[in-house]
């Protein structure tokens, strides 16, 4: 079993200029409320993805409020991450062929990670699927156990999920990050919105100098509009559409097109689709595809100078790039899908579409109405302010425990 | 409570009691599809429910100061495409209700009766599903008043939840005629107009910050004119 090191701490009290000193405040007398109670925090990956991501950030805060909180990884083998692998895309709705050698491996190691259960804790919360088994470890009169979903089971491979649902059910609570994931199950489900931290580099704020130094390094002209859509290379994020978009604006707009994302190198499906979205900008100068090794200060550069964001997926989990475009009071242009709609409420803090012609028409109309675009990027920064940032996360999970505790 | 100070002044009859409120958003079971599903889950959704995506959604939003109303009209608009019932939605004013059964009657009406005169619309699919949820609250005290001057000082450092709690949520405790504030300060301290004041600001134009600088400005006013 591991316990994780944390990564750099920010201070707490460097948030209240941010969100106040008086939610800071309050915060602190709501963990008041829960001094003495043990939290666990269980997932399958100390780095690495936006769970972890996450965990890094609201474990140290949660500390400086005076918790106590252990954050522990599940311990698991190649052949265990394979298996969970394919239960994930099954789980997103993909083809799943079910040999029973699968279970057999999930149960198997799931039994082996059981002492990492922590008896003393009052409150469990198990991140997705990979550990959800754990809760067979639960003794009588243990603490409260938490599912946390980060994933969306709106359309799940019902043999992966009924096999999954047997080990949920027994939780006392489901945490989904939109309504729209959440299942019908015998325990409470909540509302949990994933967070961005505003202070880590990819959010905190950068000299004007600084970003126009990256969009220099990448030969994007500040004169003329720049549209950016931020993604790994994955079909699901539709960058040929973007492109397909950006051609039809660009008949009314001389604009430019920043398609920016990682992963390209070391995934097989990524190559192919970041190649095709090569082969879609061929002969236009002002597209700029661009596989970038991971450098939160250039993502956070490209997102401040660019003029209109789109992330245009086909299927999305919650999409927490919208949060940060908005976060830098951009206005953004967003598919429908998974958790967008919650961040981009249309017409009042971004711009919704259903297609190519939807996504060129809107940035369009923000292009030539730029007192919109702000309005919409201001509103839309006072959204994820309220809504979506780590403080309001811990603050989230606070009020799920003292609401656990007293029963409500 | 923090940034509370105790200063002397006319006493209240019982202490303003400051609390702070943890709110989860719980999800239900009921989901709508269609207009003709929105028109039933009106009908069937807790009275929590409909509090939550109308005066809830009021305070969640409280920084769009412009069109933004409440939930089911949002739905309409953005999901179902229909303007018309979205604007006819839009248009109930919370403030007009004394209680969550007028209001809901209201919605249902609407939703209802375009139901019957566009059959075949309310059977369409929108676009997104809208799910029917409800707040769950442990409350934490942070403080109290017994003077108009401290309970001026508790307001102004306030967070944004504590306001919420006190100014938007206490509405479904007290029934929608009043809240929190407007109570303990027609009640307590016998100030029936700045009572009224108070509660007349706009939830729907003002951001909550907004709502915390009309009410210092109201008490100043009361304290000058005494």
């Amino acid at each position: 079993m591991t316990q994780t090191a944390l990564a750099g701490r920010i201070p707490l009290d460097d948030y209240a200029a941010i969100v106040g000193a008086g939610e800071i405040q309050e915060m602190r007398t709501l963990a008041a409320a829960l001094r003495g109670r043990g939290i666990q925090m269980i997932n399958s990956t100390k780095m690495g993805g936006g769970v972890a991501e996450i965990l890094n950030r609201l474990v140290p805060l949660a500390e400086e409020l005076g918790l106590t909180i252990h954050w522990d990884v599940m311990q698991g083998s190649d052949e265990f991450f394979e298996v969970t692998k394919s239960f994930h895309n099954a789980l997103h709705g993909g083809a799943y062929q079910s040999p029973a050698k699968d279970l057999d491996v999930f149960m198997a190691c799931s039994e082996r990670n059981y002492p990492l259960v922590r008896g003393d804790a009052s409150f469990i919360v198990v991140h997705d699927p990979q550990p959800a088994a754990l809760i067979q470890a639960r003794k009588a009169r243990s603490g409260h156990w938490i599912w946390r979903c980060h994933i969306d089971l709106s359309r799940p491979n019902q043999t992966v999920w009924e096999f999954l649902e047997g080990f949920v059910s027994r939780y006392d609570g489901a945490l989904f990050s939109s309504p729209e994931f959440a299942r019908r199950l015998p325990i409470p489900q909540y509302l949990f919105h994933p967070a961005i931290d505003p202070l880590a580099e990819k959010n905190r704020d950068l000299e004007d100098r600084a970003v126009a130094a990256v969009l220099e390094r990448y030969q994007i002209d500040r004169r003329r509009p720049v549209l950016t859509q931020i993604s790994r290379f994955d079909r699901l994020k539709d960058p040929v559409g973007v492109i397909r978009a950006y051609r039809i604006v660009k008949r009314y707009v001389d604009c430019q097109l920043v398609l920016a994302g990682g992963g390209a190198s070391d995934d097989p499906e990524g190559a192919e689709v970041f190649a095709e979205s090569l082969d879609e900008a061929q002969g236009d100068p002002d597209i700029h595809v661009l596989e970038l090794p991971y450098d939160p200060v250039v993502i956070n550069a490209l997102q401040r100078g660019s003029t209109v964001i789109l992330q245009k997926s086909l299927r999305e989990g919650f999409g927490l790039t919208v949060a940060e475009a908005l976060w830098k009071k951009k206005p953004v242009v967003a598919s429908a899908v998974g958790g967008i709609p919650l961040q981009v409420i249309h017409k009042h803090t971004g711009l919704l579409a259903h297609s190519v012609e939807g996504t060129a028409y809107q940035v369009r109309f923000l292009l030539s109405h730029p007192e919109i675009a702000a309005r919409l990027g201001e509103q839309g920064h006072q959204h994820v302010k309220e809504n979506f940032l780590i403080t309001q996360n811990l603050r989230n999970y606070l009020a799920l425990f003292l609401v656990l505790d007293r029963g409500a | 409570m923090n940034g509370i100070a105790h200063v002397s002044g006319g006493a209240a009859a019982a202490a303003f009691q400051f609390s702070t409120v943890a709110r989860v958003t719980r999800i239900g079971n009921q989901t709508a599809d269609t207009l003709a599903e929105m028109s039933r889950g009106l009908e069937e959704c807790s009275d929590a429910s409909i509090f939550y995506h109308t005066f809830q959604t009021l305070g969640t939003h409280h920084f769009l100061t412009e069109g933004f109303s409440n939930d089911f009209a949002q739905w309409v608009l953005a999901s179902a495409n229909r303007h018309e019932l979205a604007e006819q939605l839009a248009a109930l004013d919370v403030r007009d209700y004394t209680s969550l059964a007028e209001l809901r009657r209201d919605l249902h009406r609407l939703v209802g009766e375009y139901c019957a005169a566009h059959p075949q619309i309310a059977a369409q699919a929108a676009l997104e599903r809208f799910t029917f949820c409800e707040s769950v609250e442990a409350t934490i005290p942070v403080g109290s008043a017994c003077t108009l001057e401290e309970f001026r000082t508790g307001v102004e450092n306030l967070s944004h939840s504590a306001l919420y709690f006190h100014f938007f949520s206490s509405r479904l405790r007290l029934q929608l005629r009043t809240n929190d504030f407007s109570l303990w300060l027609a009640n307590s301290l016998g100030l029936e107009a700045l009572a009224s004041s108070v509660n007349r600001i706009d939830v729907y134009t003002n951001t909550l910050e907004r709502v915390r600088l009309k009410i210092l400005r109201l008490i100043d006013r009361e304290r000058r004119r005494a």
